[in-house]
């Protein structure tokens, strides 16, 4: 489904991926691990657009293509949700959800935007994740949890048509029981055959639903395992740089 | 740390939600605030209780530019009481004419205020207009329609130019205006030639701030739009089935009364100004854009935060060149305005304070200056405040320095009222907010 082949970053000097192929498969999970700086994110802003590689090739159900902003991203069925700056907080629940992509009534360059068509996507968007403390969605998010937020942002991805999804991160500042759903929500993806690449720095989560597990160390690849032949004690050597 | 907190407190807060939301389905959303600030401060003995009362947080939560409609009326009550004519209908519409130049320069600063940028140029943009109209008119002698749109485009020309500059280049808009303000300066100049004014003798140019639109017409425009506001506003408090409280139709009832009041005035001199209904229509158009479209949405998007909604697939950077076209072609609106209320172009036109009045009225009408927050109306009541404090000076016969000075402290004062209501209005909703998500204990 998704194939990014040596794929390199750096930024101004500091080398942030070099030469990595990853690639996740139709129904598939890819669990993307690996310290801090090691390039995950970089990996992920590279496949939606945010960030352009120094050099890569990437592509999509076998065809090449180049990934040159978000919006392409989004049009070739990459949806993502990222560690960071993934909400516009002067915007309330349902704006945040359909950021970019409001529902409109008409079509044509000045799309009359329907907010009352967003309401029961979002709510149920919501509710499928279990977040239920969301008392009003036309609160602006800034006056939300750290963790409403994150459900916020998780919405987003079960939201719509995609085929990719990228999730960093998902579950930093949720509950126990909302990352449970999220986990859920993952699994469900890859039920409706969904590529899913999760980044996480929770190797229980990892064994929990990915299929298989790439491991980044300093920008370069060391490892892929598949979940049923690996153990966590593998895996975190890996990360850690071969040594225990 | 968070999400520890959310699981410690998760009993309590659970059994706080669930209340809350009982309240949300049973009834309207006022009491839910209501009954929100009263769990806190009955769950915490001694708690802190907003004392904002609901319909004003109300008022300054839907209608940011509220506050400065409130000023509006204080002072036209001073300025009544100190001079016996200011609130006279000749009065009146003179305000309302010598606004016209100004609310456009507003509108268009609110747009890119709204985007977390500014435009320092629009007043050299109103003078360069202004001047380019009165050549085309007086002096090349193209008709009065084709001078216009060439000014217009002249207008858009300019804001195209820094916008691309702004946009693609990534250069601040502050450095990009503040060349654009010499720049087109010099261009104003430089089209006025050495004699420095160019009269414009041509009675369409003329009309445009000069004619009134007969009375009859004036009714049925502003009946059938106060009809229309407050028929919209009900239909949504229908189609909303209660979750919506009955204070949301305190704004559109007021806006009606005030719709029919101002023609009722204006009627009673020589009817409403075309100007005026050119600047009402830019307003709604504007009002329309931001409030009901993809783009305007994710102007306020842009404006809060420009990376996700880059990330979000938004085309930021066409949208900022937009923004700053809108801005330029609003700017010309203004030099169509000044030239035609002057019947000339000079130096001195789009000059002065003009520029900064602009960024006065959209502010106090409750822009924010660092982007995503702010409405068009902001440009409209902001205007009119500056005006009215000027006219009403004037009307007092007051020096200029005095009229610098009162202005000056009107702008602090309106600024810092809505501020410190908002914050209060923001605070005793937060307390709200987190005790039905968190559960303070």
């Amino acid at each position: 489904m998704l194939r990014a082949v040596d794929v390199s970053k750096s930024y101004g000097g500091v080398v942030a991926l070099d030469g990595v192929t990853v690639s996740v498969c139709r129904g598939e999970v890819l669990a993307l691990v690996g310290d801090n700086g090691a390039g995950k994110s970089t990996l992920v802003k590279i496949v939606s657009g945010v960030v352009r590689a120094d050099k890569a090739e990437l592509y999509v159900l076998g065809n090449s293509v180049d990934i040159g902003s978000p919006a392409v991203a989004r049009s070739l069925g990459i949806r993502t949700v990222h560690q960071e700056q993934k909400l516009a907080e002067n915007l309330d629940v349902i704006e945040n959800l359909f950021l970019g992509e409001e529902l409109a009534r008409w079509t044509g360059p000045l799309h009359m935007v329907d907010f009352n068509s967003m309401v029961r996507p979002t709510e149920v968007a919501l509710s499928k994740l279990r977040i239920t403390t969301i008392a009003d969605i036309r609160t602006p998010v800034a006056r939300l949890s750290g963790g409403q937020r994150q459900a916020v942002a998780v919405a987003r991805a079960t939201l719509g048509q995609y085929r990719i999804v990228l999730l960093d991160e998902p579950t930093t500042g949720l509950s126990v029981e909302a990352s449970a759903r999220v986990m859920d929500m993952v699994m469900q993806l890859r039920e409706g055959g969904c590529a899913v690449v999760l980044v996480s720095q929770s190797i229980e989560e990892v064994f929990e639903v990915a299929d298989r597990v790439a491991v980044l160390h300093h920008g370069r690849l060391a490892g892929v395992f598949a979940r049923a032949e690996t153990t966590p004690e593998e895996v975190v050597t890996a990360v850690m740089g071969g040594q225990l | 740390m968070r999400s520890e907190e959310n699981i410690g407190q998760r009993g309590a807060g659970d059994v706080r939600v669930a209340a809350a939301r009982e309240v949300r389905d049973g009834g309207q959303r006022g009491a839910q605030l209501e009954e929100g600030q009263r769990q806190a401060g009955a769950s915490r003995p001694g708690g802190r209780q907003s004392r904002v009362p609901s319909w004003l947080s109300a008022i300054v939560e839907q209608g940011t530019a509220m506050p400065a409609l409130i000023s509006l009326v204080v002072i036209a009550v001073f300025f009544e009481i100190e001079s016996h004519y200011f609130l006279t209908g000749s009065n009146l519409s003179n305000l309302v004419v010598q606004t016209t130049t100004l609310v456009p320069v507003a509108l268009g600063e609110v747009g890119v205020l709204l985007l977390a940028e500014i435009d320092l140029s629009l007043g050299s943009i109103v003078g360069a207009t202004s001047a380019i109209l009165g050549v085309m008119v007086s002096e090349v002698g193209v008709p009065w329609w084709l001078g216009m749109i060439i000014a217009l485009a002249c207008g858009a020309a300019m804001g195209a130019f820094q916008g691309a500059w702004i946009a693609f280049i990534r250069i601040p808009s502050f450095v990009v205006t503040i060349g654009g303000w010499l720049g087109f300066l010099g261009l104003q100049l430089f089209i006025l030639g050495p004699q420095g004014t160019l009269s414009i003798f041509n009675p369409q140019v003329a009309a445009l701030t000069g004619s009134y639109i007969p009375g009859g017409a004036g009714w049925v425009v502003g009946g059938a739009l106060a009809v229309a506001v407050v028929a919209r506003a009900l239909l949504r408090l229908r189609a909303a089935g209660g979750r919506r409280r009955l204070g949301s139709l305190t704004l559109p009832a007021l806006a009606a009364a005030l719709m029919v009041g101002v023609v009722a005035v204006l009627n009673s001199y020589k009817g409403v100004p075309t100007a005026f209904v050119v600047v009402m229509g830019l307003l709604f158009a504007g009002w329309w854009i931001l409030q009901h479209t993809r783009p305007g949405r994710n102007v306020f998007a842009i404006g809060g935060n420009p990376e996700p909604a880059r990330r979000a697939g938004i085309g930021v950077r066409r949208i900022r060149f937009t923004a700053f076209v809108i801005a330029g072609t609003l700017g010309a609106v203004g030099g169509l305005m000044a030239a035609s209320y002057n019947s000339s172009a000079g130096t001195l036109t789009g000059g002065g304070t003009l520029l900064l009045e602009a960024i006065g009225a959209a502010v106090i009408g409750g822009t924010s200056l660092f982007g995503g927050q702010g409405t068009v109306w902001a440009a409209l009541s902001g205007a009119l405040i500056m005006s009215a404090i000027s006219n009403g000076l004037d009307l007092m016969n007051a020096s200029s320095p005095v009229k610098y000075m009162v202005q000056g402290a009107v702008v602090l004062l309106a600024v810092t009222v809505d501020t410190l209501l908002r914050r209060r209005a923001g605070r005793s909703r937060r307390l709200g907010g987190i005790t039905m998500s968190v559960g303070a204990p």
